[in-house]
Formats: structure tokens, C-alpha cells, sequence
């Protein structure tokens, strides 16, 4: 059993990530083509949304033919493609990799891209949980970087993203949809698209703001301190802006323009992963492991402690100002309410669920956490005890989530996959 | 001959009641390996954590380059010339052993914060410029091939040179050597000795070694005080340590009775 089972997976680790992308490109394009015959056929109303979980949670009776159109649209494609084109995807890999770094880059993000938007244009449904899971990754990242990478723990990013997304959505609506805020509109709505990336800097660095009220009483010393005066933050926070008339307290703010599309959100997203993941990895940002591991060595070594634990936090806060203006826009509403203490414990699940101090962790709990959420919705009040239980179990086997302590090295990342020497 | 780098005048340091440090004073910077021995509990690693900003002095001043230094950050006095490695290896457990050294050079980094969060060019060529400055560093400390471990995982030799390696990253003007060979076999304190010789010798560095092992303080040192009780009670060459009376009382009597 156990060497036909090698020998069915061996091929496929020779398969480089353009390989895999190509292979699930083709698999949504074919899914496009043929889905809804296909589930027809199979005797399922229509397309599976999320990889059929509601469907088979509803009705078992489906689950075979869920299992097959799942097979037959997404597996095997996506197999049959990666196996037969492993060596031109190879080389192509090889090729690309020999040019400037922007150029492979490009190319990976574009056919992640492709895929996602092809699969995402069977419903809208797709388009919004694509989005809102784009957008816990980068929150998840961004308060990685505070509780995994710098080790202190922090409990004001809903907070952060609220500042975020009542800024973007003041400013949005303010200027481009009617006249509460700033008397009549006087910009162009065709110059709106354009200056939402403003609208979105403008609501990171006011979150940035917030955070450095948080951090300067906070960072004065180690220890709970960050917990404590972070949480207060984000009561304050909420209730501030509860009873603030001037953004229509508790009754939450509409009408934001609908700027926040897939692409937008992608680049943003894009964005965020590439910045932190760059500022982590840097010497600069390798102070911050210094911070968490041992403080006191960090300053016998020239490390400026307080200094790089506000940078961190502000930067960390900024994203999540950013994440909050595009939730916002998403939505086309925000309330307060949406920023309470279940949406903390929620990032907080996908932080120590996907891993700390960890990109690839980040996205794998920010992506398995929101699908889950999604996929089990049926369950209703089960769910709430099906996704603790799972953090539990992740906590006692890997206490530190589950890809936690790992470089991102885009590079090595994009490199083709050699032929294993020696094997053959 | 110019004026040592570092300077102790009438330093002294309480715990609440207890004076750990009193009226302590302290010439080194010039060149020379110093010693610093005593019993345990006598103030010596008191002493580093005072010079090295940890722990401010009640009392007296501490001078580097004739400038006060006393109530500055660690960071700041760590940059302006004095390093140190720890009696109980502070090491940062998460961390590669290149990542050690190179993280020591963070006073020098020129690159700016925006550099770092869009890598850009000029970012790539400096941090490329550390790892080069960080790999010749591990290279006389015989740890190379060690560079990608992570430092948890290292025999415990190697973690002390690990952070040697460290501590001259920050480029010293004097190096604070906290008990460096405590828990070493024979073979090596043997190397470590002969690094801490190369790192005199070869980097002129000046050395303030707290040790308790008689063979190497009397090999190494040039001069060495001798603490009891938090105040010094003789200072002189090796020869004149060993046959100080006082000396033998407090510390070394203990050890040639057995």
C-alpha cells in the first residue's frame, strides 16, 4: 500500500508553484465551462458554492455526488495538468526565474489572481467571501506581527480597523456620494476610484495614531500592560464612536461607494503581505524576535527596544486601518458594533491557529478559519463549538499554531523543482 | 598614552538596604585585558549591569570618552563602544546564529524604515554588506558552517561563542566578558581562551573579563581587582594578587586549602 501511495505523490513534488497555479487556473476555468452541467447531471441544484459543505451538511444524502463533482472539476484537472506539465512548467520556471525579481513575481500573482477571479465569477457569494477572507489575511498578518513576531499581545485591532473604516467610509461618502459630512459633493465621482487608495492611507495612518496612544504608556516596560491598555482602547473606541451623531452612532454608517472590487482588494492585500513580509524579515525587523526572545539582550546589543516595539505596532495598526477601510467598502456599511469583542477573538483565533511569528501561518489560519466559518454556517450554533474545539486541539498538539516560526522567502518560493538526484 | 575610554568614579549601588557596589572605581579602555574576581555574590556581574546601563547608580559617575553615561539606555551606551556577553547566555532562542551577529549591527544600519518595508535597493545592498561583516565575524570564531542553526539547538561551547561573535558586532571599543568559560571542559576553555587572546590581539580591544577560574584570570589578565563585598580590596598585577593577604583570606585561601 505504502509504495503505490509514494509513487502517486513523488511526481508531484517535483511540481514547481507556477505548475500548481497553471493547474488550478485550468481547473476554475473548466469548473466555468462545465460546473453547472456537470451539477446537473450529478443531481445537485447548481454549482457548489464552497466546495459543497453547505450542500452536504443540509442534505447528506448529496455527499457522494458533492465528493464527485468536487473530483471531477477540482481534483483532477488540477492533477492532470500539474503531472503532464511538471517539466515545461519547470523550465519556464527556470527561465523566469533568470530575469529581474519583479518579473516572476508578476507572473505567479497574475495567474493566482486569474484563478481566484475566474473562481469567484460563478457567484457573488464567491466574490464576497473571497474578499472578506483577503481581508482577514491582512489583519491576521498585521497583528501577527505584534503577538507572534514581537511576542506582546495586543487587543485593539478591531479597534484599529474601525478607526480605519469610518475614516475611508467618512471620507468616501463625504466627498464623492452625498452631503452629510462635508456640505454638498463637490468631486467628480469618476475621480473616485482613484483616490480611494487615499481614503484607505488616510484611515491607516489615523489607526496608526490611535496605536501610538496605546503605545506610548504601554511600552514603558514587559509584561500585561499592552493587553490591558489595548483592550480598554478598543471599548473606547467603541464607544466612542457609538455616540459620536456626526458618523450616526450605534445605527452604523451606508452608502459607501462600491470601490472595494476583487482586484482592488487583491493588490491591497498584495501589498500588505509583501510590505510586512519584507519589513520582518529585515534586520529591523529581526529586532523585534530580539524584543520577544530576550529584551535585555536586545539592548546590551544596540537595539533600540522601545523604538522598535512602537514602530512595530504602529505599522501593525496601520494595516489594520487599511483592512478595516476596505471591510467598509466591502460591506457598504459599518456599525460599531461589528468591532467588539467577537471580531477580537476571532483574529486572535486565526493568529494562533495558523501559527505565530509566521507569514505562511497568517494566511493558513486567516484562509482555513474564515472558509470554515462560511462552510459550517448551516450548523448554526454548532459552529461555535466545532471551531473552539478545533483551536483547542491545535493549541495541545502545536501549541504554536500550525505553521509557526517560518521564513516566506519569495525566491526560493518561484525556484523550479530539480530532479531529485540519486533516485532515478 | 590617551585617556582611558572608561572611567568609574565612586560608583556605588543599592538593592533596597544592601550595598551591593560601594564606592567602586574603575580605569580600562586602553588596551589591556582587566580582571575582575571575587566570591560569588561580591558585586562583579553588578557591575557589568551598571556599566552597560542596566542598572542606573545611586551614586558616583560612570565616563566614556570623559562624557557622563549614567542614566542613558542600554541601547545607547551599547552603541557608543561597550559590549558584553552574559554569565547565563542571553540568547535569543528563535534566532539563527547569523541572525545574531547581524542583528548586533543595528546602531550601524543606515537604511531607513520605508527601505525595510518595500526592500528596497539601497536596503538590499546594506544588508548584504552585514551578513559579509557577520559571516567574517562567525569565521574567527570558528562557527560558520553553525550559521543557519538555530542557536536552541547548539552545544553549549558554541552558544558562548555565538555570543562572543555577537557581542563584537557591535563593533566595542571594550568588551564586558561575563564568566565566558563557566561550564567548559577542558578542551574548550582551551579555545576560548586562545579567541578571547585572537580578539585582543588582533581587533585591539580592550577587555574587562569577570572569571572564576584562577588559570585564566592569571593567564589572561594584565591587571585584576579584586572584589569582596562590593568594594574593591586589591587591584594589581596578577603576581600581586596571589600573594596579597587579603586577597588570600577572602578568596584564594579557600582554594589552596584544598
Amino acid at each position: 500500500m505504502r509504495p503505490v501511495s509514494r509513487n502517486f505523490w513523488t511526481p508531484f513534488s517535483r511540481v514547481p508553484l507556477l505548475g500548481w497555479l497553471t493547474g488550478v487556473l485550468v481547473a476554475v476555468t473548466l469548473e466555468r465551462l462545465a460546473g453547472a452541467p456537470l451539477a446537473l447531471a450529478l443531481g445537485l441544484a447548481k454549482v457548489p458554492v464552497l466546495f459543497g459543505f453547505v450542500i452536504m451538511l443540509k442534505k447528506p444524502a448529496l455527499i457522494p455526488s458533492t465528493v464527485l463533482y468536487i473530483l471531477l472539476i477540482y481534483a483532477v484537472p488540477t492533477a492532470i495538468v500539474t503531472r503532464v506539465g511538471t517539466s515545461a512548467a519547470n523550465r519556464l520556471a527556470a527561465w523566469l526565474v533568470r530575469l529581474p525579481m519583479a518579473v516572476p513575481v508578476a507572473v505567479h500573482l497574475g495567474l493566482l489572481y486569474a484563478a481566484l477571479h475566474v473562481w469567484a465569477g460563478i457567484s457573488d457569494y464567491r466574490v464576497l467571501v473571497l474578499k472578506l477572507t483577503l481581508i482577514a489575511v491582512m489583519v491576521t498578518l498585521s497583528l501577527n506581527v505584534v503577538n507572534g513576531y514581537m511576542g506582546e499581545f495586543s487587543c485593539s485591532h478591531p479597534g484599529f480597523m474601525a478607526i480605519g473604516a469610518y475614516c475611508a467610509s467618512v471620507f468616501t461618502v463625504g466627498l464623492f456620494v452625498n452631503d452629510q459630512f462635508f456640505g454638498a459633493v463637490f468631486l467628480p465621482p469618476a475621480l473616485g476610484p482613484f483616490l480611494f487608495p487615499v481614503a484607505l492611507i488616510l484611515g491607516g495612518f489615523l489607526a496608526s495614531l490611535g496605536a501610538l496612544a496605546v503605545a506610548i504608556p504601554s511600552f514603558r516596560t514587559r509584561g500585561d500592560y499592552l493587553a490591558i491598555i489595548s483592550l480598554a482602547f478598543l471599548f473606547i473606541i467603541k464607544s466612542l464612536i457609538e455616540n459620536l451623531e456626526f458618523v450616526r452612532g450605534p445605527r452604523g454608517l451606508s452608502g459607501q461607494p462600491d470601490w472595494a472590487t476583487l482586484p482592488t482588494v487583491f493588490l491591497w492585500t498584495v501589498l500588505c503581505v509583501w510590505s510586512i513580509n519584507n519589513f520582518v524579515r529585515s534586520t529591523v525587523g529581526k529586532a523585534l524576535n530580539a524584543v520577544r526572545d530576550n529584551e535585555m539582550a536586545a539592548g546590551a546589543m544596540t537595539v533600540d527596544t522601545r523604538r522598535t516595539k512602537i514602530v512595530a505596532f504602529l505599522f501593525a495598526a496601520f494595516w489594520a486601518g487599511v483592512a478595516g477601510g476596505l471591510f467598509a467598502h466591502v460591506l457598504r456599511y459599518v456599525n460599531p458594533s461589528t468591532f467588539g469583542i467577537q471580531k477580537l477573538a476571532e483574529v486572535l483565533a486565526m493568529v494562533y491557529f495558523g501559527g505565530l511569528n509566521s507569514v505562511y501561518g497568517s494566511i493558513v489560519g486567516a484562509v482555513s478559519i474564515n472558509l470554515l466559518g462560511e462552510a459550517l454556517r448551516p450548523l448554526e450554533i454548532f459552529k461555535w463549538i466545532i471551531i473552539p474545539l478545533l483551536l483547542i486541539l491545535v493549541m495541545i498538539y502545536r501549541p504554536t499554531g500550525l505553521i509557526a516560526f517560518k521564513d516566506l522567502n519569495v525566491s526560493t518560493l518561484l525556484q523550479p523543482k530539480r530532479e531529485p538526484e540519486g533516485e532515478a | 598614552m590617551t585617556a582611558p575610554f572608561l572611567q568609574v568614579r565612586n560608583m556605588s549601588h543599592d538593592f533596597g538596604g544592601l550595598r551591593a557596589v560601594r564606592d567602586y572605581n574603575l580605569e580600562a579602555g586602553s588596551g589591556q585585558i582587566r580582571g575582575l574576581i571575587g566570591p560569588n555574590g561580591a558585586g562583579k556581574t553588578t557591575i557589568f549591569n551598571l556599566i552597560t546601563g542596566i542598572y542606573q547608580p545611586t551614586e558616583g559617575d560612570i565616563l566614556l570618552d570623559g562624557k557622563k553615561i549614567n542614566g542613558l539606555p542600554s541601547h545607547r551606551i551599547a552603541s557608543l563602544g561597550v559590549s558584553r556577553t552574559f554569565q547565563n547566555l542571553l540568547l535569543w532562542r528563535h534566532m539563527t546564529v547569523i541572525e545574531h551577529v547581524k542583528l548586533a549591527h543595528y546602531s550601524k544600519i543606515r537604511y531607513g524604515l520605508f527601505a525595510a518595508f518595500f526592500g528596497t535597493p539601497g536596503h538590499h545592498r546594506e544588508e548584504v554588506e552585514i551578513e559579509e561583516k557577520a559571516l567574517r565575524l562567525l569565521d574567527m570564531m570558528g562557527i560558520r558552517h553553525l550559521a543557519d542553526q538555530v542557536v536552541l539547538n547548539l552545544p553549549y561551547g558554541a552558544q558562548r561563542r555565538v555570543e562572543m561573535a555577537r557581542a563584537l558586532a557591535t563593533e566595542p571599543r571594550i568588551l564586558l566578558l561575563d564568566e565566558p568559560t563557566a561550564g567548559m571542559n577542558p578542551e574548550e576553555l582551551a579555545q576560548i581562551m586562545e579567541i578571547i587572546r585572537r580578539v585582543h590581539g588582533e581587533l585591539g580591544l580592550s577587555i574587562l573579563l569577570i572569571e572564576h577560574r584562577m588559570k585564566v584570570v592569571m593567564e589572561l589578565c594584565d591587571i585584576i581587582q579584586t572584589l569582596d563585598f562590593g568594594a574593591v580590596i586589591a587591584e594589581g598585577t596578577p603576581e600581586e594578587i596571589q600573594n596579597n593577604p587579603r586577597v588570600i583570606d577572602a578568596y584564594l585561601g579557600k582554594e589552596r586549602a584544598t
